[in-house]
């Protein structure tokens, strides 16, 4: 069995799904352990250690430091020769992971959505040109450092002995430090974490509608996104962006109002399980793409679908 | 102060991708600079137009990716360098990190620019592998740079919120979307970009490869779906409803 070291987040000892995401893949790879690193590291050993990881390494540090958590990362994958390092395709993952393969002196490929053992090397598919085709990789080199899509692979249980040991993180000797950080989350759940995303596009006209879509999503505990039009006219924020020069997210249900759904959005939420679509353009691409679609006003389908929304989950 | 900025020559994000045999086709298609590159070489040009310095555009690839290097010099950069290798793979990061890393030993830039992933690739590897092998800070997803003095104080897009860095010089600093909007050339500087030279620096990055790419292939078929039908919006809003619980149990 292969040697895996997953890579999970946690911050303010609150335990990050891609954490379970890491392990769960690990575990069915090979024999698991995992590495935590952040604020109130411990609080997520126990957890992880419920998908299999049989040793929890953790890490305390305040402050995320990119150089800290790699170097911390690459002098466990030496020490205790693990053979694979399997990190989210998150924020801190594409931030790490190549500063780890190249302090290993390795390879790394990024943003899995397939991922498989073949012999003692993993292989990996993942979208390319925006999600326009798909390329299979392997790393040559040893060990093999690996991101995987987050919200693309299913979360498994699996008791591991989930022994701790602590690991030192120290961020002294580091080229860039954060100095500010502040929260913009909100109450809403991650865009890329969550099951749903509810996302709207030009066709709600201005940014007096846009809360019309926020409703929506709070009645389905939804993430709430909007396409590159959207942002570029002020009707929202530009974080909320999805699409090519925004964020990438792989819900179970991706719900599409007023999208025309331009290439370049498709490549944002192209990996999603089931997409809905409510344009009234019938001829509109989104709907090729579409479980779903609804060819009606958006102004008129919106209303009704919250009120049988409600009424179905007992809001 | 002098500024790298790595510019990656990719295909239009227009355009169509054809696969065949396990490849993409390059046939047809119309090549540009990657956008998030554009955006990193609009920056390095207004930090120049603020305190002086001077703007490298380099390229990584055959020939051909010469082009996206006039284009930055229609843009406004002052030279060009064509990293020119042999069997350029576009998903080989560690041996076009390592080929930049040759080419520029011995220069003094004290920023290095890059997009913070290239638009085919989606991968966002060579900057970060590049700061590593010389171990220089990297600042991710940048928002907003202000170099001063023998420091950079970069606001980036960070995990769950915004971040303000700051790093030693040289630095990595990748460019997010909102960072600037990128110009458009003028007349004189397309002009003027044809005749200035580029630098061509052959090396060979054979050895380096640390990726096996096993093929390419168009994505997967997404399964049929339906149009919800009914008499008016609200009928449709329920038959909706009822697919999402009962059909596909999304809900």
């Amino acid at each position: 069995m292969a040697k895996i070291l997953a890579v999970g987040e946690i911050a303010g000892g609150v335990l990050r799904k891609a954490s379970r995401e890491t392990t769960s893949v690990g575990k069915k790879l090979g024999d698991v352990s995992t590495v935590l690193i952040g604020s109130g590291a411990a609080a997520g050993a126990a957890e992880v250690a419920k998908h299999g990881a049989a040793t929890v390494y953790v890490g305390e540090i305040a402050t995320y430091n990119g150089e800290a958590y790699a170097k911390a990362i690459a002098d466990i994958v030496k020490g205790k020769g693990y053979e694979i390092v399997i990190l989210p395709h998150s924020w801190i993952g594409r931030d790490i992971s190549s500063r780890i393969a190249t302090l290993l002196n390795t390879g790394v490929v990024s943003d899995a959505t397939d991922i498989s053992m073949d012999g003692d090397r993993v292989k990996i598919r993942k979208p390319v040109y925006s999600g326009k085709a798909f390329v299979s990789l392997k790393v040559k080199s040893s060990p093999q450092v690996i991101t995987i899509r987050p919200n693309a692979h299913p979360i498994a249980e699996s008791a591991g002995a989930g022994a701790v040991e602590n690991i030192t993180v120290d961020a002294g000797a580091s080229k860039a430090k954060q100095v500010k950080f502040e929260a913009k989350s909100g109450s809403r759940v991650s865009l890329t974490e969550a099951d749903v995303v509810v996302s709207g596009g030009r066709g709600i006209k201005g940014p007096e509608n846009f809360p019309l879509i926020e409703q929506l999503a709070d009645i389905l505990g939804a993430g709430v996104g909007a396409t590159r039009a959207v942002v570029d006219a002020g009707w929202c924020d530009h974080t909320l962006q999805i699409g090519q020069t925004g964020q990438t997210v792989s819900p179970k249900l991706y719900i599409a109002v007023g999208i025309s759904g331009a290439i370049q959005h498709m490549a944002g939420m192209g990996s999603s399980k089931y997409i809905v679509a409510i344009n009234k353009d019938p001829d509109a691409p989104i709907f090729k793409v579409s479980t779903y679609g609804i060819v009606d006003d958006l102004f008129n389908v919106l209303p009704p679908l919250k009120d049988e929304l409600k009424a179905a989950l007992g809001k | 102060m002098n500024t790298l900025v790595l510019i990656k020559q990719v295909p239009d994000t227009e355009a169509k991708i054809n696969v065949a045999a396990g490849k993409i086709s390059d046939a047809g298609i119309k090549w540009t600079i990657s956008p998030y590159d554009e955006i990193a070489l609009e920056e390095a040009i207004r930090m120049k137009e603020k305190s002086g310095g001077t703007v490298t555009a380099l390229a990584v690839g055959d020939d051909s990716v010469q082009n996206a290097l006039r284009s930055a010099f229609a843009m406004g950069a002052d030279t060009a360098i064509h990293v020119k290798v042999d069997g350029y793979q576009m998903l080989d990061s560690f041996g076009i990190a390592k080929a930049i890393a040759t080419a520029i030993e011995g220069a003094d830039y004290k920023v290095i620019l890059a997009g913070r992933q290239g638009s085919d690739s989606d991968n966002g590897q060579v900057p970060l592998i590049l700061a590593t092998l010389k171990g220089w800070g990297c600042v991710s997803f940048a928002k907003k740079v202000e170099v001063s003095g023998d420091k950079a104080v970069i606001e980036c897009e960070a995990d769950g919120g915004e971040a303000v860095y700051e790093s030693s010089l040289p630095v990595v600093i990748t460019a997010n979307a909102g960072l600037n909007e990128p110009r458009y050339p003028s007349l004189k500087g397309i002009m003027a970009s044809k005749k200035k030279p580029i630098e061509s620096k052959p090396v060979n990055i054979g050895a380096e490869t640390k990726i096996d790419v096993l093929g390419f292939e168009p994505p997967p078929a997404r399964p049929a779906g339906r149009t919800i039908d009914g008499a008016d919006a609200a009928a449709k809003a329920k038959e909706l409803v009822k697919a999402l619980r009962e059909e596909i149990k999304a809900i």
